[in-house]
């Protein structure tokens, strides 16, 4: 290579960066940001779909929905720090409150703008075993029995492995009326049966589906269901334990961007549709349970048992201000009862 | 070379190898290490990113990179990387010039700021950029009111880009540039050049063959860049998702095809940028090995 083939080099390499530099990124109409966590992907993906229909339908506007998807705390945090959501679509009521306090974008009566303290769905936690049931897990109390594997993530860093934990507490609880130290053993053997903790909710799906270990996954019922449709529905049975926690995530307008953008007229139409029997329907296809289950086809329901569900509102928990330290903080009850295996 | 007490030893070392005490056997042990580390940590993962991809076959393969969403994030990496680069060998070569034909108070203070982003970790890096343009941070409010978006969008994953990369080009031509020292430009400058004409003519074809590695090199970190853009970007699909943060979210989704067919062509740039730098090396080794110094 000689000098003026060097210097053609160079400036080729600044002609294609203008060339890219011209690639702008070209707007529909009107857009909304919906900021979002991590299991809520395939839900959205469809419902943006069903509303940009109904909403071309009955006004004749084109919208574009965007979606971010990330861990309910760092959306939440990228929201406050200036990420522009016209609505937050988040995993726990707290996470909408940070934004509330910390930014003043959304207005502190939230809770009362939509139906059902603004959860248009909620979830509850089940188990996920392998075909047949060889070990016949029915029940939490199946979780403790000797030469059973389970396969849940490490409650110290995934949002998900705290509910797993809190329904077995609820169940072990009620089952030994309440006395704190049978509960605290229960909890142990559950957590010396599992031969590893992920990092996340996915990571252990992915452990018990993918690479095969364990007898039984506890999961969110969304990603158990998604588990059978990804890695095959002969490979795995869906159990629903006759007792579990509820989730209810909810859902909020954020006021000051939408305010800024003027899009509040969307925005709220958007997160009102989801209590449509179109978006309840939706929601009960991705195996959410809808809030207002009565507007959906019952073929649609038949996959979401009723089963006794426990809230974290719950005296026994009392919210998560109270749950999360006394059970997840440093010193509490899962740093005194679990033990790494060597 | 005259010492006679060098010489007396010259009889008992093979030649070429003077430094050489090990035995056979010693050097065979090493080899074998060296070579099955590379083959376990380097070749196998590239072995499996593109068995993974073709799992499938080549047909969904192909299908997986012509979704919507991914050919999306492969255009943001190409533009970030079209713009942070010629970015980077512009400050590269100004700060090279300036730190190896000057002599400045805060020299050296310059150059180890220069090296800062090495010894940050990027999370770090792009979290500074949140303190300093987030809606909370130092510039937060005066961007709003002049309606100027820089988190959570191009921009952001551009300067969060340059930062993480910048050292790449200066590092390459710092050492080369002080070795060569100013008599050629004084030269040039001497028989009536003007400072352009001596950057252009001088300057420039003596540090080619550093430039364009420490170009590579800057090109495929830019682009593979994961923690620092992970912060900026605010993940919204279609619209601020390199291609790295795709991968992990086609992970997540279970699609796997997916994610490594994005890894795979990730993979591709890295061997590319392989084979570049061997050429480079097999041609102007030798003036290669002149010019940095080591």
């Amino acid at each position: 290579m000689t000098k003026p083939h060097f210097r053609k080099l160079l400036g080729a390499l600044v002609a294609t960066s203008v060339q890219f530099g011209t690639l702008g990124f070209a707007f529909a109409d009107t857009t909304i940001l919906n900021v979002s966590y991590d299991p809520t992907r395939e839900l959205y993906k469809a419902y943006d779909e069903a509303f940009a229909a109904h909403w071309k339908a009955q006004t004749g506007e084109t919208v574009t929905i965007q979606q971010s998807h990330g861990g309910s705390g760092a959306q939440a945090r990228a929201v406050i720090d200036g990420l522009d959501a016209d609505v937050v679509t988040l995993a726990l009521e707290g996470d909408i409150n940070a934004i509330v306090s910390k930014s003043k974008k959304i207005n502190p009566d939230w809770r009362t703008k939509f139906e059902n303290n603004s959860a248009p769905y909620t979830s509850t936690i089940i188990f996920l075993v392998r075909k047949g049931n060889p070990k016949g897990i029915r029940d939490w109390n199946d979780l403790v029995k000797d030469g059973v594997q389970v396969i849940t993530p490490n409650p110290k860093t995934s949002g998900g492995a705290r509910w797993n934990y809190l329904a077995a507490w609820a169940y072990a609880n009620a089952n030994d009326g309440g006395d704190e130290a049978k509960t605290k053993e229960f909890i142990g053997k559950l957590y010396a049966n599992a031969p590893v903790l992920d990092t996340g909710a996915r990571g252990s799906t992915v452990t018990f589906a993918q690479k095969g270990l364990g007898d039984v996954l506890i999961a969110w019922e969304n990603d158990a269901y998604l588990a059978l449709d990804e890695f095959g529905a002969d490979n795995f049975d869906v159990v629903h334990p006759p007792t579990s926690i509820l989730a209810e995530p909810p859902v909020a307008v954020v006021d000051a961007n939408v305010d800024a953008r003027g899009t509040r007229k969307v925005a709220e139409a958007y997160l009102g549709y989801l209590y449509s029997k179109e978006g309840q329907t939706i929601i009960a296809k991705n195996h959410y349970r809808p809030s207002k289950p009565e507007l959906v086809p019952p073929e649609d329901l038949a996959k979401l048992p009723p089963i006794k569900l426990i809230t974290i509102d719950d005296p026994l928990f009392g919210g998560w201000k109270k749950a999360q330290p006394y059970h997840f903080g440093d010193g509490g009850i899962f740093d005194q009862i679990y033990k790494p295996a060597q | 070379m005259a010492d006679p007490e060098i010489k007396s030893y010259e009889p008992f070392h093979e030649s070429h190898s003077a430094a050489v005490t090990e035995s056979r056997p010693a050097r065979a042990v090493l080899m074998a290490i060296v070579f099955v580390f590379l083959v376990v940590f380097l070749l196998l993962p590239l072995i499996i990113v593109f068995k993974e991809a073709l799992a499938k076959g080549v047909g969904t393969y192909l299908e997986s990179l012509s979704d919507a969403d991914t050919r999306s994030a492969i255009r943001l990496t190409l533009l970030v990387a079209a713009i942070s680069v010629p970015l980077n060998i512009i400050f590269g070569i100004s700060a090279a010039w300036a730190i190896a034909k000057f002599e400045f108070k805060g020299k050296a203070f310059l150059t180890t700021l220069i090296d800062l982003p090495f010894s940050v970790s990027p999370v770090i890096s792009g979290l500074v950029y949140v303190l300093l343009f987030g809606a909370q941070g130092l510039l937060g409010a005066w961007l709003k009111t002049h309606g100027i978006v820089i988190l959570f969008a191009v921009p952001g994953i551009v300067l969060a880009t340059v930062f993480v990369t910048f050292p790449f080009v200066a590092r390459e031509l710092i050492p080369l540039m002080q070795e060569q020292g100013n008599g050629d430009e004084e030269a040039a400058l001497s028989l009536g050049a003007n400072g352009w004409q001596t950057f252009w003519y001088v300057t420039l074809p003596n540090v080619k063959w550093g430039l364009l590695y420490g170009v590579l090199l800057c090109n495929a970190r830019a682009m593979g860049e994961f923690g620092a853009v992970s912060v900026v970007s605010g993940h919204i699909r279609g619209l601020t998702n390199t291609m790295p943060l795709h991968v992990e979210i086609l992970y997540n989704e279970y699609n796997a095809v997916g994610a490594f067919a994005v890894a795979s062509l990730l993979a591709g740039l890295a061997l590319v940028t392989l084979v570049l730098k061997t050429l480079l090396e097999m041609r102007y080794g030798a003036e290669l090995a002149a010019t940095r110094g080591h």
